[in-house]
């Protein structure tokens, strides 16, 4: 078959006449580049709340539980509802790239990066609650079943908790080798880019010596493959013991059969709004909207308007399974969320979960980018008060009326959340400035199938394969005698080079440039990188035609981009 | 263009006329009365070793222990008595259910491949709408099944008995739901629903082959859309109405799912053979290793879904041990015990052994082989969800349970070659058919 043939009904899933080059310029652009002050705004903030987060975790491990809002009927409340939550949000970067990649959507090699990024960012969130939730941390290596001084004092195995432990610590482990693999050449791809000994050391360690001969690839598509099938049936095992957590106790409200799968659609549910959340930004700050296009939005809004109804056909069936069962506790429980002290949670959790995700039948609203973000962002609170829901209220009330109580947070419940969300977004941030946010290997794979450029060119009739370079600007340059008149076209958009007031750079650092070419540039009159930072289109071509053997050189080898960045780096 | 062969047509003939004598056979020895089953009872207790039937007894009937033992006996008769006589009548429910929901399986995933714009499947869709040409048939034939019920020919759904609501203040609360006209007005509007997207669905690519444009299939595209969000809702509905209120005093929020779970691996299971059988006979010559390869993909992947959703629902209730939910499974592993553990064999431990292999998915004898443990596994499945509750313990695997099988097995035939036959094999004005034709894993 031929194999970049694709059906023209299908839409582009990359923008723009982009080259294998483009890409690669375009992901290492931001790791490349300096960060901006917006950047640094955020990080301030997210390291702020981070900070504040771990003081409040280190006040309650020096003081206690007790100060949290917890009492003796809800003895889980923020931790847990904050556990699940984030552990939920962790399901996306899973569900991208591992089952995506099994139902072969290509549309995920946009997104699966920084997916499995949030994936791991959010999984370690989730892990801190397990841990400083208990009343004796110290204690918590007493989960592993160790051999010890206590005459092989052992686990229960019985227990969702001790599940839980096995559950999270696979899960963030193969989660994590799985990234790694995938970011192995394109951790390589920077380090053969890197003009700084030190980046191209760092580089160098991260790529485990990626070389991308064709053996190397034929085993990292295998394993891939492996992982992904490994992963799937692993997410939605991991959420489903985060729902036994509950599902297998007697309490009302809790103890229903529906829990695994509705847990596990409720986290891809909120897992894509959060993803949807990010990448609207990323795509925007790291200019990667060709690869990150209005159609990977949609299809996000797709699954999420998908889970969603899922998940409110699981309210449904659980609300008519409470009456049906004509067990008075269950049918309370019930009336409880919808008519109690926490109605307003509940009203809450209902119009965000079921009625939002409803409005992506419409393309239009489906298609709008901002939209999309604010969907995303109601999706997460409507998940938050979801698992706060479930949680506080079927604890608050249940059996015995004299243990009926509330719950209401303190400072320190409220700062350890706030904290997670700092330590996240601290940790993404600086994953934005150093990863490639964006498989580019993956995507490099799907431009001649799925890249706009190529699919117009076979629209209008090409045939397969389509050659390298599709669109040819037919660019006419007229031939000019005279080199003096050149000269002074380039310089005077490129500056001139005073030599008396600025230093002259070591253009030979450019990759592409030796001592004979930096001479001839010298003599054309550019010295600094500032200047061959300048270069554009024209300015390349004026070169060209200046100098005698080199002709397409700086273009090919990026002068200008290199040049940016050894002139912001230097 | 298939022609329905004159050998599978007469061998679909056979299975109707053995399947009938079959259940005919199963209707005529059924007891007439109390007293033949206490005479039964008394043979059994004569002929097998007292002991080990009395066993039984005694546990089955732990409430009425306390009663003298005349009555027992005299209870415990009519209870048998109502069990026997539902047995031809549940071994029929069986294979009307499993029969059908074969076939609405198929067509759910047949509406997914068209929403998600799947470029691989297009070339087995003819097969697909095959399958669910079953669909109308069935769909009556089972709502038939729901009237004869509600008409007390049967006592399938104790809940339908006024005397049995009478003593149940369980059921007189469910009775806002549970009710034979409500149920039955359900019943219409379910069949009806997935009937009239199978008919329009097949109007629409049939006309799609010959259109110059796309509208028929932009249009059968947000039908499927549509249809799936129905069948969403309905589907869980029909799990709760035709199997879970069997057993009126049990309850399982998973219950839905977990029947899409056994419904879906069914139907895939059951396009793969079809296109095998056809592709043996070559009139599926598109059609090569890459696309049954994906079909046993999915026939592996569902399995262990399946699995996944039964474990679910079964650990939970184990776990907890709440007696009202408990005694769905303690009635199930008590006296079901080789289907109940059979089936997690047939449904999970072989599919799982056999279809793990990457060359295997693309071996026709493997996936063959496989795919008739797998029906049988999820036939099993059906038979344990219906029959506890209608049977009891008097069942047994025989001549009925065969004939009723056999006889829907071949309507099913019957009705799914000849529907193959009215319509070329390729769709061929599907935009992806050309994908799906290059299609190569």
């Amino acid at each position: 078959m031929s194999s970049h043939y694709e059906a023209p009904i299908r839409r582009p899933l990359i923008v723009g006449d982009k080259s294998y080059h483009d890409i690669t310029l375009e992901v290492a652009a931001p790791v490349e580049g300096k960060a901006n002050k917006l950047w640094w705004t955020a990080f301030t903030i997210a390291l702020i709340a981070f900070l504040w987060g771990l003081g409040a975790i280190i006040y309650t491990i020096g003081t206690g539980i007790g100060v949290w809002g917890l009492n003796k009927t809800v003895g889980w409340a923020w931790d847990i509802t904050n556990f699940v939550w984030w552990v939920g949000i962790g399901h996306a970067g899973t569900l991208i790239s591992a089952v995506l990649l099994l139902f072969r959507q290509k549309w995920r090699m946009g997104i699966n990066r920084s997916a499995e990024a949030m994936t791991i960012f959010s999984v370690v969130q989730a892990g801190l609650f397990p841990v400083i939730h208990m009343g004796r941390v110290w204690n918590a290596h007493f989960v592993l079943p160790i051999p010890n001084q206590f005459g092989t004092l052992w686990t229960n195995f019985n227990s969702p908790l001790l599940w839980d432990v096995f559950a999270i610590s696979t899960y963030l482990s193969v989660s994590l080798v799985f990234w790694w693999t995938g970011l192995l050449p394109d951790f390589a791809m920077l380090r053969d880019r890197a003009v700084r000994p030190f980046q191209k050391k760092i580089y160098s360690l991260l790529s485990f010596g990626w070389t991308g001969r064709a053996k190397d690839w034929q085993r990292f598509e295998e394993v891939s493959l492996v992982l992904a099938g490994l992963a799937t049936p692993l997410v939605l095992s991991v959420h489903t013991i985060v729902s036994f957590d509950f599902a297998t106790s007697v309490i009302p409200g809790w103890h229903t059969t529906i829990f695994p799968p509705y847990f596990v659609a409720g986290a891809v549910f909120s897992g894509f709004a959060m993803v949807n959340t990010l990448l609207i930004i990323m795509r925007k700050v790291s200019n990667l909207e060709a690869y990150i296009t209005k159609q990977h939005i949609e299809l996000m809004n797709i699954v999420i308007m998908i889970t969603g109804s899922i998940v409110g056909c699981a309210y449904i069936t659980e609300l008519f399974i409470a009456w049906y069962s004509g067990v008075e506790y269950e049918q309370y429980a019930f009336l409880n969320r919808a008519t109690g002290p926490y109605w307003w949670a509940y009203l809450l959790m209902m119009s965000c979960n079921v009625l939002s995700p409803q409005f992506m039948w419409f393309k239009k609203l489906r298609t709008s980018i901002m939209f999309s973000f604010f969907i995303s962002i109601v999706v997460n609170i409507g998940m938050w008060f979801e698992r706060f829901v479930i949680i506080v209220t079927s604890l608050h009330r249940d059996y015995l009326p004299s243990s009926w109580t509330m719950f209401s947070p303190t400072f320190v419940d409220i700062g350890i959340y706030v904290g997670t969300i700092g330590f996240f977004f601290v940790l993404f941030l600086l994953y934005a400035r150093t990863f490639p946010v964006i498989a580019q290997a993956e995507v490099k794979s799907i431009l001649k199938s799925s890249g706009e450029a190529y699919k117009r060119y076979r629209d209008a009739g090409g045939k397969n394969p389509a050659p390298t370079k599709v669109v040819k600007v037919s660019t006419t340059t007229e031939e000019v005698k005279d080199t003096a008149v050149q000269k002074n076209d380039l310089l005077g958009s490129l500056g001139v080079f005073d030599n008396s007031t600025q230093k002259a750079d070591d253009l030979k650092l450019i990759s592409g440039v030796g001592p004979k070419l930096e001479k001839t540039l010298n003599t054309i009159g550019i010295y600094s990188f500032d200047q061959v930072s300048k270069m554009t289109e024209k300015e390349y071509d004026l070169l060209d035609s200046l100098l005698e053997s080199f002709k397409g050189r700086a273009k090919r080898d990026d002068w200008a981009g290199q040049a940016k960045n050894l002139k912001n780096n230097g | 263009m298939y022609t329905f062969s004159s050998k599978l047509k007469t061998f679909s003939y056979a299975l109707m006329i053995v399947g009938i004598l079959g259940v005919a056979y199963g209707f005529f020895t059924t007891p007439s009365s109390v007293e033949d089953v206490k005479i039964m009872l008394q043979e059994s207790h004569d002929t097998h070793g007292a002991t080990a039937t009395h066993q039984n007894d005694t546990q089955a009937n732990d409430i009425e222990a306390t009663h003298d033992t005349a009555h027992s006996d005299d209870a415990h008769a009519e209870h048998a008595f109502h069990y026997l006589m539902n047995k031809p009548w549940s071994a029929v429910y069986v294979a009307l259910f499993f029969f059908f929901m074969i076939s609405l399986g198929t067509l759910a995933f047949y509406a997914i491949q068209h929403v998600s714009q799947a470029g691989w499947s297009i070339v087995l869709f003819r097969v697909m709408e095959g399958i669910t040409a079953y669909l109308p048939i069935g769909g009556i034939l089972l709502f038939v099944f729901f009237v004869l019920s509600s008409l007390h020919l049967n006592h399938l759904f104790v809940w339908m008995d006024p005397e049995v609501v009478a003593h149940d203040e369980l059921i007189q609360n469910k009775a806002g739901y549970l009710n034979v006209p409500f149920f039955l007005i359900r019943a219409a509007i379910y069949i009806a629903g997935w009937i009239w997207y199978r008919q329009h669905s097949r109007k629409l690519t049939l006309a799609q082959d010959n259109a110059t444009d796309l509208s028929n299939y932009t249009k059968l595209f947000k039908r499927s859309a549509a249809f799936l969000v129905f069948f969403l809702v309905t589907e869980s509905m029909m799990s709760w109405d035709w199997i879970m209120s069997l057993d009126p005093h049990w309850f399982s929020t998973l219950f839905g799912w977990y029947l899409f779970a056994s419904m879906i691996v069914s139907a895939i299971t059951t396009i793969a053979l079809v296109s095998i059988y056809l592709k043996g006979k070559g009139y599926l010559e598109f059609v090569n290793d890459s696309h049954m390869h994906d079909l046993a993909k999915f026939m592996f992947g569902f399995s262990i879904f399946w699995t996944y959703l039964w474990f679910s629902q079964f650990m939970l209730i184990w776990y907890a041990d709440i007696p009202e939910e408990v005694t769905y499974f303690v009635t199930r592993f008590n006296d079901y015990k080789i289907p109940f553990l059979g089936m997690l064999v047939l449904n999970f431990v072989f599919p799982l052994l056999v279809l793990m292999n990457s060359d295997y998915k693309r071996v026709n004898w493997f996936i063959v082989s496989t795919g008739i443990i797998i029906l049988i596994g999820h036939y099993i499945d059906i038979f344990v969800m219906i029959m506890p509750a209608t049977v009891g313990d008097q069942w047994f695997f025989g001549i009925t349970e065969i004939g009723a099988a056999l006889l829907v097995l071949g309507i099913f035939i019957y009705v799914v070659f000849n529907a193959i036959s009215k319509a070329p094999l390729l769709a061929k004005g599907n935009p992806f058919t050309k994908e799906s034709e290059q299609y190569h894993y």
